[in-house]
């Protein structure tokens, strides 16, 4: 009975189930050109690019619905459509041209210095973000998911300015010390979360928020408390300001915005990208990140992983707060210091793909958004807020890019032969 | 030499363990000394007959760890308590109010020398940490009611050293508490049934403001504060459904989505409450109020009438949520479909439940009764919407979700607490707190650190809860 | 009731899980589906189950075409499925469980749990099972449990009963309680669909077996059939079941184990006071059924598990106590039971995963910079020596076969200076070609005078591979036997009995050992 299946060639058979490539044949590559068009086209690149233009197409048409005078004109929309699409046009163009004077040229300027301010602005809005968002995608690439961004700032906020505007110290070694400050500060907060995690198992997401709202009580006290960080003979809850010799020096002199965190911020960037793609901690970082069974069975200490990355991460979400405590706000800070940064930064980080120069060029789009923002709202009249749905809607986006495919009627990448027959126990582990 | 045989005496050898607790001495083990060991079931194994008895063949020696938590607890408290009612005890008469002027039935005033009552709490604090530590050097548990007892004991310590040469409004302080709690209690409603059916939902916070910002309009434009409630119900939803869309369609990590949809409804209401609000608030922005309606006879009993029935409508659907809650969640079908697809959602697939769209038709439903909780900001606590009125009420709701571990009755009586701990603070604000208030307002988020830390009884979630079902 | 599946294919993108395949089961007998590993058995039940769908092909009840949409049509039509991971809730009872999908509800919406037990009891009382209907699924031992699986299908009335590789999480006795149940099923008219790779259980209760390989039928087989006969039509040529080796030359005792002892997280003693030695150049096989804590034994060796009483010593140098990277240090390698959960990290390169368990001291990592150059180096020599097949160095190891990924997991372990090996299920789900290869490596590795130790659930594999083979059960060592030692010895071993004539054999006894 068995004689002609017995007769087959001898091969070997598929391994196991969860892989649909048979041993020693490749995973057959598509036709080349085919495939390099759908890398491209499905690639992330295109995508963020995409959710961008998406998510600002939302934000005019939000813009548009709320403008008073396309309602005005809506009136009437069948007997003159086309005041209210002139009327459409004049608002959202009207808004997005302020975004874009406001953030990168500003073209009604007397000359090129004072056209170049807008741009100079975005870095300054840029500055802090690109730190924090590094903190968060470090964070994300061990695994950890980070939100406290908020609570970080706030804590080495008031360990920079406590620095800052306390000991009168030399030029140099009392920036210095304030930036360490800082770092010390975000890596205290962030270094609680890693602990528990590693200790007690806590999930990171619940500490960190619930740590944010700790630290603005914390710091909130501590401001209006007179001998801890309040201004002494004030009764605003505010702090001194810094001294000169804490302040970080202005990169293009004093009609411009823009301080040295941005070269900091830099710094870091490279800092990161070391980290994580040429250094040996950062080797593990991603391992843990990715399989952390797999880390700690290959002898890495998955839980000092934890700790020692949330150190860095809130070291750097620290950052952000000394480039706003002695960069852009010197003049002292109270409780809003950190500006939603914390938040923005998930919103950077995911935007940048957790990848350094990704949170890098994120890190100024957002402060483009930020500079632009505020121009918009003093001339156009448009709530600042819009920046806050569009960025949120960016990140929504981003991270459904089946979503986005399908509202530009783009092909899926890789469905030719990489699905992979879910084995049905691996989808939601079985007892 | 040679390794002893092991073989049918091999459980024997388990007994041997626990009978001379050379398990518990043993020097290797990291914290040894908190080992017991019990064997149980220590039949040894003959034959095949073996499997006609069901558990008979897990015969693995159980060690028991003991848990010191609650003695070590209780001892940092009385310290506390030591070190705040008698160390820095405070001299004057307490005095507690219990009754509010207007009252059918007037109960006496009841007035209590400050320190002697911190130095008695104190000692009796001291018994029952006492009482913990015998129980737990026996192997036995220490019962809920001797921690509640416990915490009754300290807070009326705490209170009366507050309010040192003071008179404290027992009244007044229930009553505010029950009112900052009724968003929270919907929020965590919200959550538990979001979180029971495998879908974290970070976005209460979202939720609850929509639904505030929805009903404020709604109900001002048609003048009826219940179209409002309706309103703010399906604002919630609105938000839940883009949660539900991306976590459940698109596989999005559901934090993300939580965490973004709360910037993005800030975001919204910010931007609509500045540009159209703001610019018309006669004819957007004021709704029309609930007024309080009190229960007959119920409403005359004494402290717990005024607390609970002279409320508004809002607060007695409220009771009637929880309740529902727990009933369906618990004792039908449709809750033992929810917790089936949110411990182990491929079990649920393969007994013919549609796992998404049980997931995605109770994301709705937990949205649309935290979007009614916001309801209650500007249709019954304040006249009208403001930016961010929500004010991170929403992740209270979730830490109060988290500590009373996905359960409706006890997430509802965290988010009293957490009502509780923040009323006390506006009322000790008025009567001058030696507390700072910064940190009296902390104490919920403390709290909820020290619950996900395992350092406050257990908490442990619906095993799938965050994760995406993916099919194949 | 019949069943009769037609054509049935199933793709998942370019790879053909099903390529038209038949069946047909006959009222009241038990049919197995017999195929190696990733054959396609258990897609042909998931979409008989209405899990998937089938691209082509039609599903036959008593000659009627069936339309499954999901498990429910399938249920209703009388399908009923024993998974072999079992879908129960574990923090819900056995009447909830028994009625989830199905509930019956009293006035008011309550769920009717009287019902429900009561319908536990009188199924129970069928078969002889003593079941507690309110006694949580967590807390119930394996066996157990899978009655619950019966019982669920059998409430709902299943008229044909699928049963995925339902023996392997059991021991050989419940496994043979299991076939009395199976037996008694099939004389109350249900057609069974019995899922394995396990020869001899097919031959002991099968009426008829049909064998499929790489998604197609290959041929059907009377239950006399021997096992080479199967065997060879499930893999497509003659297996050799044997390894080649020579007699082990055993030298010093290099591991010596005395009185373990492992606590688990949950506090349950898995591991219980097991001692013994492996010498340099013998394989020490550790054999039984999953789960009686062979997995917590290996993994205490290598420090992976927290609470560990008793000693281990390795060259005089006790390993209790000491952190996994310091034990791999100290020489130890080690092959994970699931390699794609602990073994690898899918998402990186087959070189990046060549340095995993080294990603702290030179060559890799130098001045705490990685050394990418020489990684690269490395892995491109390793790839070739282990004749791992790919795209590349730089491709996902995520993307390779099975049998692929484990060659990378061994060039890995065993590219280091070892004085310890253990292998852990070192041929899981992977191909025969593989198989052969990770065999011989490993007798290689024995050869070349280090101890070994191969943890593995087949029996086939233990008694190819071993030299001395330890039996485990509930955490327990009954005892330790040549590898010569016939297979039924074993067998009851494995159910924790030790029959009379068997005493524990040392190393250097071995040549000597008469069985």
């Amino acid at each position: 009975m068995s004689d002609t299946a017995v007769a087959a060639t001898p091969q070997s058979p598929s391994g196991g189930s969860s892989t649909p490539a048979p041993a020693g044949t490749p995973v057959a590559p598509a036709p080349r050109s085919n495939q390099i068009l759908r890398d491209i086209l499905g690639g992330s690149v295109v995508i963020s690019i995409l959710a961008v233009v998406l998510a600002l197409v939302a934000g005019g048409i939000l813009i548009a619905l709320t403008d008073e005078d396309v309602q005005t004109a809506s009136g009437y929309f069948f007997s003159r459509p086309g005041d209210t699409l002139q009327a459409i046009w004049i608002a959202v163009s009207g808004a997005y041209s302020a975004l874009f004077q406001g953030s990168v040229y500003n073209f009604g300027a007397v000359d090129f210095a004072k056209g170049i301010k807008p741009l100079t602005d975005t870095l300054t809005f840029a500055t802090p973000l690109i730190a924090a968002g590094l903190g968060v995608g470090l964070a994300f690439r061990a695994g950890m998911f980070n939100i406290g961004g908020q609570g970080q700032m706030l804590i080495a906020a008031a360990a920079a300015g406590w620095v800052g505007y306390s000991f009168p110290l030399p030029y140099g070694i009392h920036l210095v010390l304030a930036v360490l400050a800082g770092i010390a500060g975000g890596a205290l907060w962030g270094g609680i979360v890693g602990l528990l995690k590693a200790r007690t198992g806590a999930h990171e997401v619940i500490v960190t928020i619930m740590l944010n709202y700790v630290a603005v009580y914390l710091v909130s006290y501590m401001l209006r408390t007179p001998g801890l960080l309040q201004a002494p003979g004030s009764n605003n809850p505010k702090t001194p300001a810094m001294l000169p010799t804490a302040v970080y020096p202005d990169l293009l002199g004093s009609s411009y915005n823009l301080h040295a965190g941005l070269l900091v911020s830099v710094a870091a960037t490279v800092f990161v990208w070391w980290l994580l793609s040429r250094s040996s901690l950062g080797f593990k970082f991603r391992a843990v990140g990715v399989n952390p069974n797999a880390a700690r069975v290959a002898g890495i200490d998955v839980k000092r992983s934890y700790v020692t990355v949330m150190l860095i991460s809130g070291g750097l979400v620290g950052l952000a707060a000394v480039a706003q405590v002695l960069g852009t706000v010197t003049s002292g800070f109270s409780s809003g210091i950190d500006a939603g940064i914390g938040f923005d930064a998930i919103t950077v980080a995911l935007l940048g793909r957790s990848r350094p120069w990704g949170i890098f060029v994120a890190g100024i789009l957002f402060g483009a958004f930020k500079a632009g923002g505020f121009s918009m709202q003093a001339g156009e009249g448009i709530p600042v807020d819009i920046v806050l749905v569009v960025q949120s809607l960016i990140v929504l986006f981003i991270a459904a890019p089946p979503l986005v495919r399908a509202v530009f009627r783009l092909p899926t990448p890789g469905v030719t032969g990489k699905k992979k027959p879910v084995r049905l126990a691996k989808a939601v582990a079985a007892k | 030499m040679s390794s002893q045989l092991s073989g049918p005496g091999s459980t024997a050898g388990a007994t041997d363990l626990a009978g001379d607790g050379n398990l518990a001495g043993a020097g290797n083990l990291a914290g040894a000394g908190n080992l017991a060991v019990e064997v149980s079931d220590p039949a040894t194994v003959s034959s095949a007959t073996q499997h006609d008895r069901p558990d008979s063949s897990n015969g693995l020696a159980r060690t028991i760890v003991k848990s010191w938590k609650a003695p070590i607890a209780f001892g940092i408290f009385t310290l506390i308590a030591l070190v705040l009612f008698i160390v820095l005890g405070r001299d004057g008469i307490s005095t507690f109010q219990l009754s509010n002027s207007n009252d059918l039935i007037q109960l006496p005033v009841v007035e209590t020398p400050t320190r002697l009552a911190g130095v008695i709490t104190t000692i009796l604090l001291a018994a029952i940490t006492v009482l913990a530590w015998l129980r737990v050097r026996a192997n036995r548990r220490v019962p809920l009611w001797l921690t509640s007892i416990f915490g009754v004991l300290f807070l009326f310590g705490f209170l009366a050293w507050a309010a040192a040469g003071q008179t404290l409004p027992v009244p007044g302080l229930l009553v505010g508490t029950v009112s900052l709690s009724v968003p929270l209690i919907f929020g965590a409603m919200g959550g538990v049934i979001s979180e029971r059916v495998g879908v974290v939902n970070v976005a209460i916070e979202g939720q609850l403001l929509a639904g505030a910002f929805a009903s404020a309009v709604v109900a001002t434009i048609t003048g009826s504060p219940y179209v409002g409630l309706i309103a703010a119900m399906v604002a919630g939803m609105l938000v839940s459904f883009v949660l539900a869309a991306f976590a459940i369609k698109y596989f999005v990590d559901q934090v993300i989505v939580g965490v973004v949809l709360n910037v993005l409804v800030v975001g919204l209401t910010n931007f609509l409450y500045s540009q159209v609000l703001s610019k018309n608030a006669e004819l957007l922005n004021t709704p029309p109020r609930f007024d309080r309606i009190a229960i007959p006879v119920l409403s005359e009993i004494p402290i717990i009438g005024p607390t609970l029935f002279r409320q508004t409508i809002v607060v007695y659907l409220m009771y009637i949520a929880v309740a529902a809650v727990y009933f369906g969640l618990f004792h039908t079908k449709w809750g033992l479909r929810v917790r089936a697809v949110g411990e182990h959602p491929q079990a649920a697939d393969t007994v013919g439940i549609n796992v998404n769209s049980t997931r995605f038709r109770n994301v709705l439903l937990a949205g649309a009764i935290t979007g009614f909780g916001g309801a209650y900001f500007t249709l019954v606590s304040v006249p009208s919407f403001n930016r961010e009125m929500t004010a991170g009420l929403g992740y209270i709701a979730l830490a109060a979700v988290i500590f009373g571990q996905w359960d409706p009755i006890r997430a509802t009586l965290a988010a009293l607490l957490f009502g509780f701990a923040s009323n006390l603070q506006n009322v000790l604000g008025i009567i001058g707190s030696p507390v700072p208030s910064e940190f009296m307002l902390m104490l919920p988020y403390v709290l909820t650190i020290f619950a996900v830390a395992g350092l406050v009884g257990r908490s442990r979630g619906p095993a799938a809860s965050g994760r995406p079902y993916i099919k194949s | 009731m019949k069943l009769e599946l037609r054509g049935i294919t199933k793709r998942f993108g370019s790879l053909t899980a099903n390529d038209h395949i038949d069946l047909v089961v006959r009222p009241g007998e038990i049919h197995a589906l017999l195929g190696e590993n990733g054959a396609g058995k258990s897609t042909l039940m998931n979409v008989l189950y209405g899990l998937y769908q089938a691209d082509e092909g039609e599903i036959l009840l008593d000659e009627k075409a069936q339309h499954f949409a999901g498990p429910g049509d399938a249920m209703a039509a009388g399908i009923g499925m024993v998974h072999q991971h079992f879908m129960l809730i574990p923090v819900f009872t056995v009447a909830e469980n028994v009625m989830l999908g199905n509930e019956q509800t009293k006035a008011g919406g309550r769920l009717d749990l009287a019902a429900a037990r009561a319908r536990v009891r009188e199924i129970s009382a069928r078969f002889g099972f003593d079941l507690d209907p309110d006694a949580l699924v967590d807390d119930l031992p394996v066996g157990v449990q899978q009655r619950v699986e019966i019982i669920k299908a059998l409430s709902r009335d299943a008229k044909v009963l699928v049963f995925d590789e339902p023996t392997a999480v059991l021991t050989p006795q419940e496994t043979d309680e299991l076939m009395v149940i199976m037996g008694q099923l099939r004389d109350a008219g249900t057609s069974i669909v019995f899922i394995t790779h396990k020869l001899r259980e097919v031959r002991e209760i099968a009426d008829r077996i049909t064998i499929i390989r790489l998604g197609r039928v290959v041929g059907e087989a009377a239950p006399t059939a021997s096992n080479a006969e199967l065997a060879s039509l499930m893999v497509g040529r003659s297996v050799e079941l044997t390894v080649h080796k020579e007699l082990a030359k055993p030298g010093d005792e290099a591991l010596v184990v005395r009185d373990l002892s492992v606590i688990d997280a949950l506090g349950q003693l898995v591991v219980n006071n097991v001692s013994f030695e492996v010498r340099r150049g013998e394989v020490l096989a550790i054999a039984g059924v999953q789960g009686n804590g062979q997995t917590e034994l290996s993994e205490a060796i290598i420090g992976l598990q927290e609470k560990v009483l008793g000693s281990i010593t390795l060259d005089g140098q006790s390993l209790v106590g000491m952190s996994v990277s310091r034990v791999l240090e100290a020489g130890v390698g080690f092959v994970p039971e699931d390699r794609n959960h602990d073994g690898l990290v899918g998402e990186f390169t087959i070189a990046e995963n060549l340095m995993l368990d080294r990603s702290n001291t030179a060559p890799f990592v130098k001045r705490g910079t990685l050394q990418l150059a020489y990684l690269n180096q490395f892995a491109e020599e390793k790839t070739r020596e282990f004749d791992v097949r790919s795209q590349g160095i730089q491709t996902p190891v995520g993307r390779l076969s099975g049998g692929n990924q484990q060659k990378v997991v061994l060039a890995r372990e065993l590219s280091r200076d070892l004085r310890l090996f253990v292998a852990a299920q070192p041929t899981r789900g992977i191909d025969v070609g593989s198989i052969e290869f990770v065999h011989k490596r490993i007798v290689e590795t024995r050869d070349a005078g280090v101890p070994v130790i191969v943890v593995s659930t087949e029996l086939d594999e233990v008694t190819a591979l071993a030299d001395r083979i330890a039996v485990m059960y509930r955490g327990s060592i009954v005892g330790i036997v040549p590898g010569n030692t016939s297979r039924d010895v074993l067998g009851l071993m494995m159910a924790g009995e030790v029959p009379d004539v068997i005493t524990t054999v040392r190393a250097d006894q071995i040549e000597g050992a008469l069985l």
